[in-house]
C-alpha cells in the first residue's frame, strides 16, 4: 500500500460508512429519535438475506430485491406502533426502546443463527478490481457501494426538497403540531420518514454484508462508527452525512497505513478532535430558526 | 340567531389537568359570518380555538361542523373538513421558504378557489419574495404569510387565533384591512382577540368570555361599550351568573 492508494481506499470505505449513517441522521433530523437498534437492524439485514436468499438465487445482489422493500415496510409499521408510542412519552423513552430492541434483536439473531460469522456471496464480484496503475486497485464492490451512497443521499435530499411528501416531512421536522395545524397527518409522514430510514439501513446492512463478515454482535460497533459519520459532517445534514463518511474512512485507511494496529483509533481521535474543535461538524445543517 | 350553524359546539369543557380551562361553552358560528371571541388573558379564548381546530380533547361537549359530529376527528382531519387555524404565535416552518409554507398548506386542504396565486395577488409582496426562508421575515409579514398557509387549504371555517399579538397597531389595520377580501367566498371566520375594539369592527357577532364561561354573547351593535367592558373584566350587572 502507498499514500495515494490509502486515499483511495479510505474514500471508498467513507461510501460504507456514509451509508451506515444516513438512516441514522435522516432518523435523528427528521423523527426526532436516537436510534440505537441501528447498527443491530443492519445486521438484521444481512441476516434476513442469509435466511431468504437460498430460495431466491445464489448471489446475494438478489437480495437488494426484497430486502430494503421489507424494511421499508417494517420502519412504517414499527414507527406506527412502538417508536410513535415512545416519542409521545418523551425523547428518553426512545433511547430506552431502542436500546432495548438492539439487545433483543441481537439475541433474537444469536438464537436464530448462533454466534457464527456469515458473510453474503456475491460470486467473482466481491474480489475483482481495476487497476489504476500498479500501486492503486479499485474493487468494484467498494466502488460500488461508494455510488450507491452518493445515489442514497442525493436521492434523498431530492426527495426531502422537491416532493410533496418530502416537504410534509420538512414541515414535521421542524415544528409537529404547526405541521398538523396545517393539515399534515403528522404520524403517517413520520411513518414514511422512517420507512425511508430503514431502506437505507438494509441497503447499509447488505452493503457490509459483502464486505466482510457479520455476527449477530456486530452492530454495536457499526452503531458507533455511523454516530462518528453523522457527527463529524453535522447533524441533520445529508451531505455531512457524506463527507463525514469519508473523513472517516480516510482516517482510518490512513492511520492503518502509519500502523496496521492503529486505524480504529486514529478514525475515534479524528471524531474527537472534531467534536472538540468543531462540535456543529463540519457541514453543519440548515441555520436553525 | 337565524340559520343553520355551521359551526357548533355544545356544552364544551376542557380541563388542563387540575385546571378546567372551559366550562360548559356553547358557541354556534353562522355561515359567512365574521364571528368574535373576545376576553381577557386567561378567558378561555385561545383553549376554545385549539379545541375547536383538535389540538386539545374536549373533557365533555360537542363539535359538529353542518351538522356532522368532529368531536373525536384530529387536527389534519378536521382541515380536510374545513377547518384551519392560524395559530397564536404564527407557528411558520422556519427552515422552509415562504412558497414551501404555502404549498405544505395546500398539500392537505380542501380544493377551491384559493390557491397559490390568488394568496400571492391577495399579498402582493410576497410573490417576489417567495423565495425567502420565513424565519428572515418580520413579524407582520410571517403573521400574512400564515394567514396565507391557512387560506390555500380553502377552509370553510377559518379560525384566527390572536393575530394582532406582538404586531404594530398599523399593521395590525392592515391586516384586517384585508379580511373583506378573504370573505366573498362562503368561508366563516372566527376570530379570537384581545383587542376588544378591533374585533367589534369587524365581527357580526361575538361571545365574551371570562374564566372559561361565557358572561356576554350577542351583536355587537346590541351593547354599550360599558356593557362589553363589564363583561370583559367581571364586574357590574352584564355578569351572568
Amino acid at each position: 500500500m502507498n499514500w495515494v492508494n490509502a486515499i483511495a481506499q479510505g474514500l471508498l470505505l467513507g461510501g460504507l460508512f456514509a451509508l451506515f449513517a444516513c438512516g441514522l441522521s435522516l432518523l435523528f433530523g427528521v423523527v426526532g429519535i436516537i436510534n440505537l437498534a441501528h447498527g443491530d437492524l443492519a445486521v438484521l439485514g444481512g441476516y434476513v438475506a442469509v435466511a431468504l436468499l437460498p430460495s431466491v438465487h445464489t448471489n446475494a445482489l438478489w437480495a437488494l430485491l426484497f430486502v430494503p422493500p421489507m424494511f421499508g415496510a417494517f420502519g412504517y409499521v414499527s414507527q406506527r406502533t412502538l417508536l410513535q408510542r415512545s416519542l409521545d412519552s418523551g425523547p428518553l423513552t426512545t433511547l430506552l426502546v431502542t436500546f432495548g430492541l438492539s439487545v433483543v434483536l441481537q439475541n433474537a439473531l444469536l438464537e436464530g443463527f448462533s454466534a457464527d460469522s456469515h458473510s453474503l456471496s456475491i460470486g467473482k464480484l466481491a474480489t475483482e478490481a481495476f487497476h489504476v496503475s500498479s500501486k492503486i486497485s479499485i474493487s468494484f464492490l467498494r466502488l460500488g457501494i461508494l455510488i450507491v451512497a452518493v445515489a442514497v443521499l442525493a436521492g434523498v435530499q431530492l426527495f426531502l426538497a422537491r416532493t410533496s411528501t418530502g416537504r410534509q416531512i420538512r414541515a414535521v421536522a421542524d415544528d409537529g403540531e404547526a405541521a398538523a395545524i396545517a393539515g399534515v397527518n403528522t404520524r403517517h409522514i413520520t411513518g414514511i420518514a422512517t420507512g425511508i430510514a430503514f431502506v437505507t439501513v438494509a441497503l447499509a446492512g447488505l452493503a457490509f454484508g459483502m464486505y466482510a463478515q457479520f455476527a449477530p454482535t456486530s452492530g454495536s460497533n457499526l452503531l458507533l462508527f455511523a454516530f462518528e459519520a453523522v457527527i463529524i459532517g453535522g447533524l441533520g445534514s445529508l451531505w455531512g452525512t457524506l463527507a463525514g463518511g469519508c473523513v472517516l474512512g480516510l482516517a482510518q485507511t490512513i492511520g492503518a497505513q502509519i500502523d496496521p494496529t492503529m486505524g480504529t483509533l486514529i478514525g475515534h481521535l479524528v471524531f474527537l478532535a472534531v467534536l472538540a474543535v468543531r462540535p456543529s461538524g463540519l457541514l453543519p445543517a440548515r441555520a436553525a430558526a | 340567531m337565524s340559520g343553520t350553524p355551521v359551526l357548533k359546539a355544545t356544552d364544551l369543557t376542557v380541563r388542563h389537568g387540575q385546571l378546567t380551562a372551559l366550562h360548559a361553552v356553547n358557541i354556534a358560528v353562522q355561515p359567512g359570518d365574521v364571528f368574535a371571541v373576545v376576553g381577557a388573558n386567561g378567558a378561555g379564548k385561545s383553549t376554545l380555538l385549539r379545541t375547536l381546530a383538535g389540538l386539545h380533547r374536549a373533557t365533555t361537549g360537542t363539535i359538529t361542523l353542518d351538522g356532522e359530529d368532529i368531536t373525536e376527528l384530529s387536527t389534519d382531519q378536521r382541515v380536510r373538513r374545513g377547518i384551519v387555524l392560524v395559530p397564536e404565535g404564527r407557528r411558520l416552518f422556519p427552515s422552509m421558504t415562504i412558497e414551501e409554507n404555502l404549498l405544505v398548506g395546500a398539500a392537505n386542504g380542501r380544493r377551491g378557489d384559493w390557491t397559490l396565486d390568488r394568496v400571492y395577488d391577495l399579498f402582493s409582496w410576497m410573490r417576489d419574495r417567495r423565495k425567502e426562508k420565513t424565519s428572515h421575515l418580520s413579524g407582520g409579514e410571517q403573521q400574512v404569510v400564515s394567514i396565507g398557509r391557512a387560506l390555500v387549504a380553502n377552509p370553510r371555517v377559518l379560525l384566527l387565533d390572536e393575530i394582532s399579538l406582538g404586531l404594530a397597531p398599523v399593521v395590525v389595520q392592515r391586516i384586517y384591512a384585508t379580511l373583506p377580501k378573504m370573505l366573498d367566498g362562503d368561508m366563516t371566520v372566527l376570530i379570537v382577540e384581545q383587542d376588544v375594539a378591533q374585533a367589534m369592527r369587524v365581527a357580526a357577532g361575538f361571545q365574551c368570555l371570562l374564566e372559561g364561561r361565557t358572561t356576554l354573547e350577542g351583536k355587537p351593535s346590541d351593547h354599550t361599550p360599558e356593557q362589553i367592558e363589564a363583561a370583559y373584566f367581571g364586574f357590574g350587572p352584564a355578569v351572568a351568573s
